[in-house]
């Protein structure tokens, strides 16, 4: 900020400041002929107005806060780049906050860091820990129980679209995911119509088999992510078709949709909230839910 | 020589209207807080969603009813004070089918969706454009009618309405400057950080301006014609007006602690909002001082009682403002419900129980009755009212500090001891007994629609004419 805005803060400010106690001053000199318990003679519809001083006690509230401020905004940022002797800034005060939190919290984690995740996760008071930490962090969204909701992956069955190992669950929270289903709008109502009775039939649910039959060979535009034989593949979160499992809704509308639209799934990364030590103990509490 | 009467026609329009927008705006308020309690009562309608419906509540109750009530009582206090009748009256009248318009208007846009999302200035911008043209309509009748007054000094209550019609001009119009896309939609020309300031800049002055201030006006007029006493103090009002009204104009950005809005601007914020207690006190002091030598009068006048617990509320709102902008304070009470039961000791203790008393005083004298129906249902209605905010406030505390604490609560490997649902599940049976308050409060309103129906059925109003001209 310039020297020129950080001095037109400071003198606006402190200038509303001076002009009030500069009315105290003045208001002092006015109207001395009007005793306290006289009328001042004006009447307004019958109104009239005494004259009290201003009362002593209101006088010093007005004084102590406004010496308050000027000591606050001498030590504190604000006028601009001016003022602030302290030095103090709400971004290095939230950093050292993190830093003693950190430092102060770090050994409990530390204990954990070096036992496999496949052993962690039998450890019971770690997993206490773990489900506090997902609570805060996982639930909002796959839910306090960790069976998600439509969208949000389900995390105790044994589904897993990225993969369920020890080292899938850790690049997932470290690096977070971002899967695409493009939208398939493009290819017109009744092909979308018969690729959805083909991915109806892959679960052995369809009711049309003339449709699937067509849809079979439209669905050659899904087979570059889902695979010839529909069952997905982790490497790119491509959700195995002939299962049960459905993230977005299984019935034909949902499976519609899904193709008309595409769908966004976003897995946020935890590596810039979440040390490296509370990840590999998260890790384990998602390895146990499936496992237990 | 021809007899010079006051317009009271456009006193009386407000007047009532104030009373049916009362009971719209706190019956939309009395279903938000059974919403939250019971949140099946939305009843899966879009239209009645708590989102749609809680800006159409603050409209309702901040700009209808308080809106009104403003109206109604500048339009009445400006022409006795000034000895003059109201300086274009047709003009007048346009301000009230106007303001009517507008308020139809936000009830039907708001319930479909269409909203800038700047709170308190929800409505689109052709709603805004015409604001604007009412306020100016609004500010002409005013100072047109000082300009003519019979009188050298203007009298107080007028400082402050005066005030509030400039400061509100200026900013609904900053605030609203957006560029129209359609005819409901809008871009606003801020963005980041600082359309933030800019819609607090404005938020809080509607706060300062429209609903303390304005109301400040008006209970400098009625406090002392219902005491029948003079005003405490000239001076003070000098002292406490001007500082008011220059203080207020820093506090903003108290509601944007610890956000991007950079370090200088909040500390401003925090202690420009603690300087403002003692001028903001100034108001009140000389409004209960005003009853000094006059204090007997409370057991028996139920219009003076509203009117001294509306002052006590002022206070007491003013004082919780000042402590809680106080950045420490501030980490605990912000986004809780502490901040819903500050909001509503002013705005059902203050701004609400100050425009009922001033409605007590002014519908008999619009109606050219000796007093209101009955002088039982008006002490039935105070202690409604008082039963209902204190339920309501009191609730909100504990919920908000509970919340408070709760969200700040950590274990002791410094993960988060609460889920939020813990604490909306915690908060429950304060949003009951919220929602009972709030009931109350209502109901309280609907006794006086009831006691103001009595009193006007069959009156012929009469034509006052002006009082003699003062000689100065």
């Amino acid at each position: 900020m310039s020297d020129f805005w950080s001095g037109w803060i400071a003198v606006t400010a402190l200038g509303n400041i001076a002009f009030v106690l500069w009315l105290i001053r003045y208001t002092s000199k006015m109207r001395n002929d009007v005793d306290t318990d006289q009328v001042m003679g004006h009447s307004w519809d019958g109104l009239q107005e005494f004259n009290n001083p201003l009362p002593r006690w209101w006088l010093m509230l007005l004084y102590i806060s406004i010496g308050f401020a000027l000591l606050y905004m001498l030590l504190f940022p604000s006028f601009g780049k001016w003022g602030n002797l302290l030095g103090w800034s709400q971004n290095s005060a939230h950093y050292e906050a993190v830093v003693a939190a950190n430092s102060k919290y770090a050994p409990i984690f530390e204990v954990y860091a070096d036992v496999e995740v496949e052993e962690l996760h039998k450890d019971p008071k770690a997993m206490e820990i773990a489900r506090r930490m997902f609570l805060n962090n996982c639930a909002t969204c796959h839910g306090s129980d960790a069976r998600g909701s439509s969208g949000f992956p389900n995390l105790t069955d044994d589904d897993w679209l990225y993969g369920g190992d020890a080292v899938a669950i850790k690049t997932t929270l470290t690096n977070g995911r971002q899967a695409v289903m493009p939208s398939f709008a493009g290819l017109g109502e009744e092909t979308i119509d018969n690729i959805a009775e083909y991915v109806m039939s892959l679960g052995g649910r369809s009711q049309d088999e003339v449709k699937a039959e067509a849809g079979k060979a439209q669905f050659a535009v899904c087979m570059g992510c889902h695979g010839a034989d529909g069952k997905g593949n982790q490497a790119i979160g491509a959700p195995n078709l002939t299962d049960d499992i459905w993230l977005y809704g299984g019935s034909r509308g949902a499976i519609v949709k899904t193709l008309l639209n595409g769908r966004n799934g976003v897995m946020p990364n935890f590596s810039e909230t979440l040390s490296e030590e509370k990840i590999h103990l998260l890790t384990a509490y998602a390895y146990g839910l499936s496992r237990e | 020589m021809n007899k010079l009467v006051y317009h009271d026609d456009v006193v009386r329009q407000f007047a009532l209207a104030t009373i049916f927008w009362g009971v719209i705006g706190m019956l939309v308020g009395v279903i938000l807080a059974a919403q939250l309690a019971w949140p099946a009562l939305n009843f899966d309608v879009p239209w009645l969603t708590f989102s749609r419906l809680r800006p159409l509540h603050t409209n309702a109750v901040i700009f209808a009813f308080g809106g009104c009530a403003l109206f109604a009582t500048s339009y009445y206090i400006v022409q006795r004070t000034c000895h003059a009748p109201l300086f274009a009256p047709k003009l007048a009248s346009f301000t009230f089918w106007g303001w009517q318009l507008v308020i139809v208007l936000a009830a039907i846009t708001l319930p479909l969706g269409l909203t800038q999302s700047k709170e308190y200035a929800e409505l689109i911008w052709p709603i805004d454009v015409l604001i604007t043209i009412i306020w100016v309509a609004y500010g002409v009748v005013f100072f047109g009618t000082i300009v003519k007054r019979k009188m050298a000094h203007i009298y107080v209550a007028n400082w402050f309405y005066a005030s509030f019609i400039i400061t509100v001009a200026v900013l609904h119009v900053v605030n609203s400057l957006a560029i129209p896309v359609s005819w409901t939609e809008s871009y606003p020309v801020f963005s980041g950080s600082v359309d933030a300031m800019t819609q607090w800049w404005y938020g809080h002055n509607a706060v300062g301006f429209f609903l303390t201030a304005a109301f400040l006006g008006m209970m400098y007029y009625f406090v002392p014609k219902q005491a029948n006493r003079p005003v405490y103090s000239y001076r003070l009002s000098v002292v406490h007006f001007w500082a008011l009204i220059s203080i207020y104009m820093w506090a903003g950005p108290h509601h944007l602690h610890y956000t991007a809005l950079p370090d200088w601007a909040q500390s401003l914020g925090m202690v420009f909002s603690l300087i403002l207690l003692a001028p903001s006190w100034g108001g009140m002091i000389n409004g209960i001082m005003t009853l000094s030598g006059a204090w007997h009068k409370l057991r028996t006048d139920p219009i003076l009682r509203f009117l001294i617990v509306s002052l006590s509320f002022y206070g007491m709102s003013t004082f919780e403002g000042p402590m809680m902008s106080i950045k420490t304070v501030n980490s605990l009470s912000h986004y809780t419900d502490w901040t819903i039961g500050h909001v509503h000791s002013g705005a059902l203790g203050w701004v609400a129980m100050i425009s009922i008393g001033a409605h007590y005083h002014l519908i008999p004298k619009l109606f050219g009755r000796e007093g209101m129906y009955s002088q039982s249902l008006i002490s039935l209605h105070f202690w409604m009212a008082t039963i209902g905010i204190v339920l309501y406030i009191a609730s909100m505390w504990i919920a908000g500090v509970m919340q408070g604490l709760m969200w700040r609560a950590t274990n002791n490997d410094g993960t988060l001891t609460y889920s939020f649902v813990e604490s909306l599940e915690m908060t429950y049976p304060f949003y009951l007994i919220r929602f009972l308050g709030g009931a109350l409060f209502l109901l309280g309103m609907l006794v006086m629609a009831y006691n103001v129906f009595k009193t006007i059925k069959g009156a012929a109003p009469e034509q006052v004419e002006l009082t003699a001209q003062e000689a100065v």
